[in-house]
């Protein structure tokens, strides 16, 4: 921008105080840090769930309580399908910087795999819960109990969901620039959930048998 | 004028390919990950710790210290991504999260403590 001192027409002098020539973007350049800040936001919702179930996690009202409840044994197997399943979606992601469309499907089949074991041993444990009457309406710790673990599965379902979705993209379309996006982004998110499970694991199972 | 712009564009592609992960890497998180959840399983269910405090900050720790890991290795979270926003966010996030943690869990014990059914309220200052 030059700035003329004096003279000159009027026309020239208009004062320009922003750029007006928008630099060019390429599409979608900052779609990873706004999915980002998008699982942050889903972060302070588990936070909220968190500190519920922080608070209510002893308020048993005469029901049953976590050591009655839980069985480790299968809390550790579940917990060994969605480590896994994080491993497998990065062998995924390595396929597809590289290119390789196949290796890239065969490790998110891998992945959806161990993903649907993780829900079905939960929906197994859940189901196994309610028939032994310790459903979400019996105590404020079995309610803060299955809201905040089934949100963190039915955010797993949901990336199952898309998990689909994007192995027909890529199968129709290949790995062009927009599915390496969009599978960058379920990399992100499948990661984040597995972080949120560690909290999972951690503080309602085994800090459930230590009350 | 336009020179930085593209300067800067340049710097923030590159260091985006920097941050996919490496075969060894993903590898490295996996192995530690296991060991890191391993050790609170087997320390919760075989019980050799004789305190249930001890316990508890135990498991805590190899949490906090899991959740790093896969920041570290399966999210390849670093200072230098995205220009630092991603980690500012992070920070934030985290700043929200413990206010909300530790908030909660102080506000209702207190409460809790303080309104005990069969208390003798009159005595309450």
């Amino acid at each position: 921008m030059e700035v003329t001192a004096g003279g000159g027409d009027v026309a020239a002098e208009v004062p320009v105080f922003c750029q007006t020539e928008e630099h060019s973007h390429a599409g979608g350049g900052s779609t990873l840090l706004g999915f980002w800040i998008y699982l942050m936001s889903d972060c302070l919702l588990f936070a909220a769930l968190f500190a519920t179930y922080g608070v209510l996690g002893g308020s048993y009202a005469g029901g049953p309580s976590p050591r009655e409840l839980f069985e480790l044994p299968l809390v550790a197997v579940n917990t060994t399908m969605l480590l896994l399943s994080s491993i497998t979606y990065g062998f995924a992601m390595l396929a597809t910087y590289k290119g390789r469309v196949h290796a890239t499907q065969g490790w998110l089949v891998v992945t959806a795999l161990f993903g649907l074991a993780f829900v079905g041993i939960e929906l197994y444990e859940f189901a196994h819960m309610i028939h032994d009457g310790a459903t979400p309406q019996r105590s404020a710790f079995l309610s803060a109990f299955f809201t905040l673990v089934s949100t963190h599965g039915l955010h797993v379902t949901v990336g199952l969901i898309w998990m689909g979705t994007l192995m027909v993209q890529v199968g129709r379309r290949g790995l062009i620039a927009e599915n390496v996006r969009r599978l960058a982004c379920l990399s992100m998110f499948w990661h984040f959930l597995d972080v949120i499970w560690i909290g999972v694991f951690t503080f309602v199972y085994l800090g459930g048998m230590l009350r | 004028m336009s020179n930085p712009l593209h300067e800067h564009h340049a710097t923030g592609e590159s260091s985006a390919a920097a941050s996919h992960g490496s075969l060894r890497s993903y590898l490295t998180g996996f192995i530690l990950s296991v060991f890191l959840t391993a050790i609170p399983f087997w320390l919760v269910m075989s019980g050799v710790l004789d305190s249930k405090i001890a316990t508890e900050v135990a498991i805590t720790t190899f949490a906090i210290v899991q959740i790093t890991v896969h920041m570290v290795y399966f999210l390849h979270m670093n200072t230098r991504s995205e220009d630092g926003w991603s980690i500012m966010a992070l920070m934030f996030t985290l700043i929200l999260v413990v206010i909300a943690l530790v908030g909660s869990l102080w506000i209702i014990y207190h409460l809790n403590a303080n309104m005990m059914p069969g208390g003798d309220m009159s005595q309450m200052p």
